[in-house]
């Protein structure tokens, strides 16, 4: 009894709160594999997973034994620890970011002054995870991939920086509760339209999803960076990627959206958790949406479009509102 | 300058557009069926493999043994061999196989069968582990026919 | 934006593998690339990895035991093929037709012609990174499917001509069906204007791309779409009339500069014209034998006969040498993909990555056919 009392109670709500995340991160992984694949299903008139469970609910878990149960395929020659580490380093920091995200009023780990900055931050280490993956992979089309990757999330995390900037000269701070108190009547996608957009179209290109899935774009690279993982590596970065996927939507809706704001919902304290949850799967939803509608861009209009179009105009829109709000 | 700007119109409307058919596609029915579980109908013409038609009276086959199919076969996987027993009237087959492996379903045997003996089971998606399985003997039962009580077009 | 031409340090230069087992090279090609970054230097397709001796076997056998071959030298368009080996053989031994036989026929390679197109569709998108459209693509192509097995006994290696005409006649609700399924189908072009053609994504990314110059085009001898998207009009079915294309109202679509967008917009262009060919052929479809009643044993005479149709990627040749016995003592097929494929490396030397893989799509490449 002593020992207990004398181990500070930080140290047990840490642990609570990595465990809770932790599941979490598997368990959005799983829902989110399962709506994308259900949802690429009707998007293309069929059913989806339906074998597995009542309508293919159970297909996620049992491909995630599959891939665990799978052999660990090394090829020679790979770049001995690193192949290994690669995908550790894509999955380690996901759980970082959500010590920030505030589901709801008293539902945050804590609330950094930086706390958007530190999301950003969090979200490119997985720009060092796929480019070791392809690097130490020794295969021509996983160092494609990598390159490709590397240089896409460079260009795209500048307008995502200005765009986030343009919303803390608003509320004059980058806390994540700060910015969902500031919206307390008027949500940002309303003021900051074309942030917004930009934001979003960002976010998928940072997540490497499609239209903009140019570090694996099967078509070119058969797996891209990923090549030459297979079972748990292999599941790690789908993983790694599903979570910043949903931490990516949760700082747009935290930041444009209202956060937990909406109308009330009869589920007392629940409701505002329930409103942040429904604008988060919300926007994954337009993300997967997208997925199957369009084709790829190439390289090189990806970067124009960063380049040419939204840098410039995330500038303006920055320059815009730093003159309104210094006006107003 | 004016294009820069024209592009961006352009393009955004381009892709609400493709968004459109994309959610029109997510409301309505699936065009798919549960294979397994739920099947279509065979179209009428389907070919399957051969199969050989009995007589409406005897329940023996139509078949004389002529050889006709055998010689004409383009795929040469189809042997015959038939002989006259005591008190019948013409030749019956005694052995008629087909090595499914090898037929090519291109529909000569039964056009050139002088009787008419021969036709086409609606059964697909056959499949097996071993090359034995398809030597169809063709007097014998054959395997699928069974289950979905397939009678040949002619034999009604 | 076009990639500038690099100067070409080769000794930079590295190797991707790409096939026989890739996403995009359709089948079983292996195209040996050296890439300088994402460039393009060099380009070596490797073909030979689906070869069946079909030639040898058809101077091995009887004539008409030819026949389901020929279905199988292009698993996607394979009516073209037997119409084709059906005409040379006709024109060697001068058998007459039946009239309704020939129409059917001219139905059926249409039909044929527009599923392969579907499949083309479906497959270049996806080449493109766009999954969606070719489901939609096989909606379509299954509900030709379906009439083409009603009548033909199979879905993909059809094997229903016949020297005089064609196997058997077709169901009596055939022209009921087929008219509901091409009525559909004009419909469904307004889907993949939507989301294919008007895209700006798809537009950049083929438009100004993988531009086959008509010099290039007649240099390598390609034909079918490939050729026509490079602006010169030449489809067997007008420049060399066979069967009852003659008295046919159709058009020959043809593309501007010859990038992927002009062979796309004839793909697409071409689907329309073979349902107008279709729905003509249906009003004006004769009652009759199906087939020409023929003595049994027929024998090739001693000399050669060559014949041209138009396939769903190009002109489809049979030289046929006969020296007097029923087995031909030589045949030669003309596959039109193997031209088109011969002017890829040319094609796309210092080009990105992502657009040799388009170019290579839009090229609508079979390669059983090339290897045959």
């Amino acid at each position: 009894m002593d020992i207990l009392s004398n181990i500070p109670p930080h140290l047990f709500r840490m642990i609570i709160a990595v465990a809770v995340v932790l599941g979490f991160v598997f368990a959005n992984a799983t829902v989110m594999g399962y709506l994308e694949r259900k949802l690429a299903g009707r998007f293309q008139r069929r059913l989806g997973p339906m074998e597995v469970g009542w309508h293919g609910i159970l297909q996620m878990p049992v491909d995630g034994i599959k891939l665990i149960a799978k052999q660990l395929i090394v090829p020679d020659n790979v770049a001995g620890i690193l192949f290994y580490v690669a995908p550790l380093i894509a999955m380690s920091p996901v759980a970082l970011p959500f010590l920030v995200i505030p589901f709801a009023p008293g539902l945050q780990v804590i609330d950094l002054d930086v706390g958007a900055i530190f999301v950003l931050t969090m979200i490119s280490f997985n720009t060092v995870a796929v480019f070791l993956a392809g690097w130490s992979s020794n295969n021509n089309y996983a160092m494609i991939g990598a390159m490709r990757a590397v240089a896409q999330n460079i260009a795209y995390e500048i307008p995502i920086l200005l765009s986030v900037l343009a919303i803390g000269l608003m509320t004059n701070t980058f806390s994540m509760k700060g910015i969902i108190e500031a919206q307390k009547s008027i949500w940002f996608i309303i003021v900051q339209p074309a942030a917004f957009i930009m934001m979003f179209i960002c976010s998928i290109a940072e997540t490497n999803r499609a239209p903009f899935d140019l570090p694996e774009a099967e078509s070119e690279l058969t797996a891209g960076f990923h090549t030459e993982y297979s079972g748990i590596a292999f599941s790690l970065f789908m993983i790694a990627e599903y979570t910043y996927m949903f931490v990516n939507c949760c700082l747009v809706a935290t930041l444009f959206l209202g956060g937990w704001k909406g109308i009330p919902l009869p589920f007392g304290d629940y409701s505002s958790c329930i409103w942040f949850f429904a604008k988060v799967y919300f926007l994954m939803f337009v993300i997967v949406w997208c997925r199957w509608t369009f084709p790829r861009v190439r390289f090189d209009q990806l970067m124009n479009f960063a380049w040419k179009y939204l840098i410039p105009f995330s500038l303006v829109n920055l320059l815009i509102t730093a003159i309104l709000v210094k006006l107003l | 300058m004016k294009k820069y700007f024209s592009d961006l119109v352009t393009g955004a409307k381009s892709l609400v557009a493709g968004f459109i058919v994309t959610f029109k596609a997510l409301l309505s029915p699936v065009v798919t069926v549960q294979y397994p579980r739920e099947k279509l109908p065979v179209g009428k013409g389907y070919r399957g493999h051969p199969i050989l038609i009995l007589e409406d009276d005897t329940g023996r086959p139509k078949c004389i043994a002529c050889g006709s199919c055998m010689r004409l076969c383009p795929s040469q996987c189809i042997t015959v061999q038939g002989e006259k027993k005591e008190g019948d009237k013409r030749k019956y087959p005694t052995v008629f196989q087909v090595d499914f492996t090898r037929c090519s379903l291109c529909g000569t045997c039964s056009e050139v069968c002088p009787v008419a003996a021969l036709e086409y089971s609606d059964v697909y998606g056959l499949a097996g582990f071993t090359r034995e399985e398809f030597q169809y003997d063709l007097l014998a039962d054959l395997p699928g026919l069974v289950e979905t009580g397939f009678k040949p077009v002619s034999a009604d | 934006m076009t990639p500038q031409a690099v100067s070409k340090p080769i000794h930079y230069r590295y190797f991707i593998n790409m096939g026989p087992q890739h996403p995009s090279t359709h089948g079983v090609l292996r195209l040996v690339v050296g890439l300088y970054g994402e460039y393009v230097l060099s380009l070596e397709p490797v073909i030979g990895y689906g070869h069946r001796m079909q030639e040898l076997m058809a101077e091995r056998r009887p004539w008409p035991a030819f026949l389901p071959n020929t279905a199988r030298m292009d698993y996607a368009c394979g009516l073209p093929h037997q119409h084709c080996y059906l005409l040379a053989i006709e024109k060697m031994l001068g058998i007459a037709v039946a009239q309704r036989g020939e129409y059917l026929r001219v139905i059926t390679t249409e039909i044929n012609r527009i599923v392969s197109h579907l499949l083309w569709l479906g497959a270049n998108l996806l080449d493109l990174g766009a999954f969606t459209p070719i489901l939609y693509c096989f909606d379509d192509r299954e509900n030709f499917l379906d009439i083409l097995e009603d009548v033909t006994g199979s879905r993909l290696t059809h094997c229903w001509y016949r020297a005089g005409g064609v196997l058997n006649d077709v169901p009596a609700d055939f022209a009921d069906r087929l008219r509901a399924v091409i009525k559909r189908m004009y419909g469904r072009f307004e889907i993949y204007k939507n989301l294919v053609t008007d895209n700006i994504i798809f537009q950049k990314r083929t438009k100004d791309i993988g531009i086959i110059t008509p010099d290039l085009a007649r240099r390598y001898g390609a034909t079918g779409p490939v050729l026509r998207g490079s602006g010169i009009a030449y489809d067997i079915r007008k420049s060399m009339p066979y069967s009852i294309y003659p008295q046919l109202d159709f058009d020959i679509p043809v593309g501007e500069q010859g990038d992927c967008f002009d062979r796309y917009i004839v793909h697409i262009e071409e689907m329309r014209q073979s349902l107008r060919i279709i729905e003509q052929c249906i009003d004006r479809l004769p009652e009759g034998e199906v087939r020409t009643k023929l003595p049994k044993k027929m024998t090739l005479p001693p000399g050669d006969c060559t014949f041209s149709v138009e396939g769903a990627r190009g002109e489809v040749t049979y030289y046929l040498v006969g020296d007097g016995s029923d087995v031909p003592y030589r045949l030669k097929v003309r596959a039109p993909c193997f031209s088109n494929l011969s002017l890829l490396p040319e094609l796309c030397e210092d080009m990105l990555l992502a657009d040799m893989i388009a170019t290579m799509g839009s090229l609508d490449l079979v390669i059983p056919e090339v290897d045959r």
